[in-house]
């Protein structure tokens, strides 16, 4: 599969979507989309013959507010209709800035406050075990987000109950909403902290394709323990303006930056 | 209370198999039965309760029926945005218990004391909130909130025995239940403190040949407009009684419905001050020092009804 291609159509779409509506979380959308690829085309194997399955992974994007990336790998995928993402973030849509359980098939867990879905994802994958399912939960978390104390009491109990079906990804981008997590709270070491808490963890460019579908592949990493990918990206990716770039966590391109990004994109 | 809890649960647990039960690291000498039956099915999460209502939140997506349980301040309040948005935004067969409704845990003091609860709770969309008062409205609130679709709060107290109650309706979610007919005032509880108001009542009748309208209302939201509205044209006053703050509580549902009434009945609250308490002792001590005894509350419907 070319991944490449899906990348660029879709980083297309985002932008566009973000442009039309103003939308803030350009950035954290951008930094997410490879996972999300990787996670969609490769991973999960979500789609409409299987989404009403009982015995299929479950994906909860816990930054809920890179939510027109997953709309967009869901239009892809067709579990929503590609015309919809023209309504992103605009009056009377069905498409809100944030994850809303209901709004899109695909979509299963509310989230948009962060700190949420990690804990939601644990009581799944306990169900899971309980009903003797062997599918998986995946959880895709921001890196600002594990400043939230509840991402540690879920991470210290599933690493009790030893939820080898729980795979967490920390989309780790440095940036979070008013500056550089080294600056604001530092989450280093961050690898030390999830093996503390009883995760067995895997680090990996979060926007190189092979490595990340590798990795994904291979989960539980350890039979006895939840496994973590702590995911190396870039805030802004595929953009040069926007790469690496604070601002870009709420800004919304205009008519001029869109065009240039789209230029960058062809 | 407890144990009327704690057996009502074993019960559905048998019939039920996609019943689970999470606490917070609370329930010693009350969960060890529970445990040992279904011990699949149940789960000390640790003193974090923000997780317990996330991971609730998770089994109930995926099918299951959970009850949680902990001290009403860290059921309630700790962990107040994952009720909201995972449970009540999501609207999950999330079953939350707390125990101490009031000024059950006295002399512990003001972290453990639950005044503000109701207040909260109530204002959650999607949200049901039941506060028994006898160990059979536990029963029946139990059973009634595994039926019922949604999260649902049950606030319990401690048992002050079995209330003789004339009532013979069956438990509704949403409908009070009529403790005593009376013509001449109102009183509506909710909660473990209807046996004050019914010592009250019980005064009023004895000393001064006033016949009260006894209301337990064990559902506070939906609350039950009916009962108000009719008592409000039939008996001359209304006084609304909880082991509560005056702010948002049982007196404030009454308040909402009779102000947007036509029907101007006087009305009064009688709940705890806004105001955390200055002097500690247990439950009595300071129901007493906030005015909720049988005889204060009987001397201000007094003065109430004689206009002053």
């Amino acid at each position: 599969m070319d991944y490449q291609a899906i990348a660029k159509g879709l980083r297309k779409q985002i932008i566009m979507m973000h442009a039309k509506s103003n939308g803030s979380h350009v950035g954290s959308a951008l930094s997410s989309l490879d996972i999300l690829i990787v996670l969609y085309f490769c991973i999960l194997k979500i789609d409409r013959a299987t989404i009403g399955s009982k015995n299929r992974n479950t994906f909860i994007l816990s930054k809920g507010h890179a939510v027109s990336a997953l709309y967009a790998v869901l239009a892809k995928k067709g579990l929503l209709a590609g015309k919809y993402l023209k309504r992103y973030c605009i009056n009377k849509t069905g498409l809100p800035g944030h994850c809303t359980k209901g709004c899109v098939k695909g979509i299963e867990v509310s989230t948009g406050s962060l700190g949420h879905g990690l804990s939601i994802g644990a009581g799944m994958a306990l169900a899971k075990k309980h009903d003797g399912l062997r599918s998986k939960i995946f959880v895709l978390l921001s890196d600002g987000e594990c400043d939230e104390g509840s991402v540690w009491e879920a991470a210290m109990f599933a690493g009790h109950h030893k939820l080898n079906n729980l795979i967490a990804i920390i989309d780790y981008n440095k940036i979070q909403a008013f500056g550089r997590t080294k600056e604001v709270l530092d989450l280093e070491p961050l690898k030390d902290k999830w093996e503390a808490f009883g995760w067995s963890v895997k680090e990996v460019n979060g926007h190189n394709f092979k490595e990340l579908s590798r990795v994904l592949k291979n989960v539980p990493f350890n039979n006895s323990k939840p496994s973590v990918v702590i995911a190396h990206t870039i805030k802004g990716k595929g953009v040069s303006f926007m790469e690496n770039k604070l601002e870009w966590h709420y800004r919304s391109p205009d008519n001029e930056q869109l065009k240039m990004a789209l230029r960058e994109l062809e | 209370m407890r144990q009327s809890f704690v057996d009502t649960i074993i019960d559905l647990a048998k019939n039920n198999k996609n019943l689970f039960l999470l606490t917070g690291d609370l329930g010693f000498s009350v969960f060890e039965g529970f445990k040992k039956q279904f011990p699949k099915r149940f789960f000390d999460v640790g003193v974090a309760e923000q997780n317990m209502i996330g991971v609730a939140a998770g089994l109930a997506l995926s099918g299951k029926t959970v009850f949680v349980y902990s001290i009403i301040p860290f059921a309630t309040m700790r962990c107040f945005e994952q009720i909201r948005n995972d449970l009540c935004m999501q609207d999950l067969n999330v079953k939350i218990v707390g125990m101490g409704a009031g000024l059950h845990y006295g002399i512990a003091g003001s972290t453990h004391h639950a005044i503000e609860d109701i207040s909260i709770m109530r204002s959650l969309p999607n949200m049901t909130v039941i506060c028994p008062a006898t160990p059979e409205d536990t029963r029946n609130a139990f059973r009634a909130a595994m039926l019922r679709k949604g999260p649902v709060y049950i606030r319990l107290g401690k048992s002050h025995g079995i209330l003789d109650c004339k009532s013979k309706q069956r438990f509704s979610v949403g409908k009070a239940s009529l403790i005593k007919n009376g013509d001449d005032i109102t009183i509506i509880a909710s909660g473990a403190i209807l046996y004050d108001a019914k010592e009250c009542a019980d005064y009023l009748l004895k000393n001064n040949n006033i016949k009260t309208r006894l209301i337990n209302m064990h559902t506070i939201k939906p609350i039950d407009k009916n009962i108000i509205l009719k008592a409000s044209k039939e008996t001359k006053a209304i006084f609304s009684v909880e082991e509560h703050s005056i702010i948002g509580g049982l007196g404030s549902a009454i308040a909402e419905v009779l102000a947007q009434s036509k029907n101007k009945a006087l009305f009064k609250i009688f709940g705890l001050p806004d105001a955390y308490p200055k002097s500690f002792g247990d439950r009595n001590y300071l129901l007493k020092k906030s005015g909720l005894s049988a005889m204060k509350m009987a001397s201000d419907i007094l003065k109430v009804l004689r206009g002053r």
